[in-house]
């Protein structure tokens, strides 16, 4: 029997989700008018009021908001509420190395955690589970947001945060760990380690939630094969909240988005043209209940079809895709964003060409990240210890701009290809968007 | 009292090696000496040529990339004892040595050490007193 966190919510009829929708998206442009100048100053250029709107069928009056934007107005530009009212803040990285930061009233963090309560109830979360969180605590949204709904599910929740591997798989035994939460390639690792120590009737495991990270249908059946699971994929992004902005059911054949907080539209990236459901273009999304940050038709970069199909979960909310692809170039590596802008920076302040390549792979169900830069006579020494430690320099230097590893591969000069026009700077060989 | 060495950066992959010593024969540039130091994907090739102006102007139009350090190269009696002879005195006088290779030349009997130190006067210096001379370039052109 299919479980639901708020039934009377999720299983809403179609009139009374655009009734809640209509009546917030109202309150909230008003809200913005009245307390942030930034957003004030965007509807004045594009000649709207708030009189204008009036329910959900006048949002594509509103002006599109975009990263750049989130940068122009960092840190407090965008925020609605004073700063006394926020009592959280999560961040991501941005375009050229310049940070998101997204603040939460306590208000924000409760439903952000109730979202997120939603899919592990979805999942066949119960207050009978243990729930064991192994996405990174801190600034990253992934371990705050399950741990917060975990709590408000009632699970024994384990914050095991990211890394270490053999406590992971301790913890998961001896506690009896039932619903993962974690990235799809950090599942696939944890589960060919549990695999290699023969530890797979040890594993009570009976269900994951795997977000972050783009991943295929073939690594599904991978990992829930490997661990005895059924894996629900869940999305969401820092700037709407982190987790839970959509979520997979039973049925698995996409996430509902949860539209009583957020509303979505699919649009021409090129154009801004709004598209009729069914058609694939860029995901947007209006945060209509957020108090201290939110954010009215932020364009996500991400490509992906929203369907209204009957689902069998009984479930109302409307499903997106997975991500099919980007409308920028950014990569999301080992559930990072990376930016090619942030490795160009890195590389032009260490006094390197910005003649680059970055190659993106996956190698046993993980990302890997190299980039490759062409030697110089300046860069170059006879002694191996200086060129190797000029190397780990520029490997620090990513580790810090990006948080994550990234190898750095020193080629020939001239050994990039120089295309003729636009340069190709990324090779992503993973093939995550059929 | 030093001579010049070339060094250059090779990608860590097959045939890079080969191709590099290519350009050299092609060109009728005579190795005296070679040695390779490698990390995990990159490689860097010492040289001792027979003529350093040559062979750099050819690298460079070859498109590699290079540097041209000096170094000492000192003349030993090919026979046990001989090495640890110089090493020695090296070390007892506190010069640390980075990097070392040996070839020998036409001549028999005599074997000829490469030492990369920090401070190539002040290591001739440490050589010299105590009798060991070290080679200069033209001598090893002569090789």
């Amino acid at each position: 029997m299919e479980r639901y966190y708020q039934p009377e919510i999720e299983c809403a009829s179609q009139e009374q989700i655009r009734e809640w929708q209509s009546e917030r998206l109202v309150k909230q442009v008003h809200n913005v008018w009245d307390n942030v100048p930034y957003y004030r100053k965007k509807m004045e250029e594009k000649g709207v009021t708030p009189e204008d709107i009036k329910s959900v069928d006048d949002l594509y009056k509103l002006p599109f908001l975009t990263k750049d934007d989130l940068r122009d107005a960092y840190p407090y530009g965008l925020l609605a509420r004073p700063l006394s009212d926020c009592v959280r803040i999560q961040s991501t990285s941005g375009t050229t190395g310049r940070r998101v930061v997204a603040f939460y009233t306590q208000h924000d963090i409760d439903l952000w955690d109730e979202c997120c309560a939603r899919a592990i109830v979805a999942a066949g979360g119960t207050k009978d589970d243990v729930c064991h969180v192994c996405y990174g605590y801190g600034l990253f949204t992934g371990g705050p947001g399950l741990n917060g709904g975990s709590h408000k599910v009632g699970c024994l929740t384990l914050p095991m945060s990211s890394g270490n591997t053999e406590r992971q798989l301790q913890f998961m035994t001896d506690l009896g760990s039932t619903i993962l939460c974690c990235t799809p390639s950090y599942a696939a690792y944890l589960a060919e380690s549990a695999i290699e120590r023969g530890l797979q009737d040890k594993i009570k495991l009976k269900a994951g939630i795997f977000g972050a990270e783009a991943w295929t249908e073939e690594m599904r059946h991978d990992i829930e094969e490997k661990l005895g699971i059924k894996a629900y994929d869940i999305y969401g992004l820092t700037e709407i909240s982190g987790p839970g902005v959509s979520f997979e059911c039973s049925e698995q054949t996409g996430m509902h988005i949860n539209e009583d907080h957020f509303i979505a539209e699919i649009i021409n990236p090129k154009t801004g043209e709004v598209l009729p459901e069914g058609e694939k273009g860029e995901l947007v999304f209006t945060s209509i209940t957020k108090e201290a940050f939110p954010l009215l038709r932020y364009r996500t970069r991400d490509i992906c079809i929203l369907s209204r199909k009957k689902c069998s979960c009984g479930r109302t909310h409307v499903k997106m895709t997975k991500p099919l692809g980007r409308s920028d170039d950014m990569l999301i590596v080992k559930g990072v964003n990376v930016f090619p802008s942030q490795i160009e920076t890195v590389l032009m302040n260490k006094g390197y060409p910005a003649n680059y390549q970055i190659i993106v792979d996956r190698v046993n169900n993980s990302d890997t990240i190299e980039v490759q830069v062409e030697m110089t006579p300046e860069m170059f020494s006879d002694s191996l210890s200086e060129v190797s430690a000029r190397e780990k320099e520029l490997v620090d230097g990513l580790k810090s701009m990006l948080g994550i590893y990234a190898k750095v591969k020193l080629v020939n000069p001239k050994a990039i290809t120089r295309s003729e026009g636009k340069a190709v700077r990324v090779i992503d060989k993973r093939n995550l968007y059929q | 009292m030093t001579v010049k060495q070339i060094s250059v950066f090779l990608e860590n992959r097959p045939g890079t090696l080969a191709d590099f010593t290519q350009v050299l024969s092609k060109n009728h540039i005579d190795l005296r000496a070679l040695s390779l130091a490698e990390a995990s994907d990159f490689g860097i090739v010492r040289i001792i040529v027979d003529d350093i102006y040559n062979a750099s102007t050819v690298l460079k139009e070859a498109g590699y990339v290079f540097s041209i350090t000096k170094v000492l190269a000192v003349a030993i009696p090919d026979e046990p004892g001989g090495l640890t002879r110089v090493i020695r005195v090296l070390g007892d006088e506190g010069v640390n040595v980075e990097y070392v290779y040996a070839f020998t030349g036409r001549e028999k009997g005599v074997a000829y050490m490469i030492f990369r130190v920090a401070d190539n006067k002040a290591a001739a210096e440490v050589l010299q007193k105590n009798g060991i001379h070290p080679v200069c370039q033209e001598d090893l052109e002569k090789l």
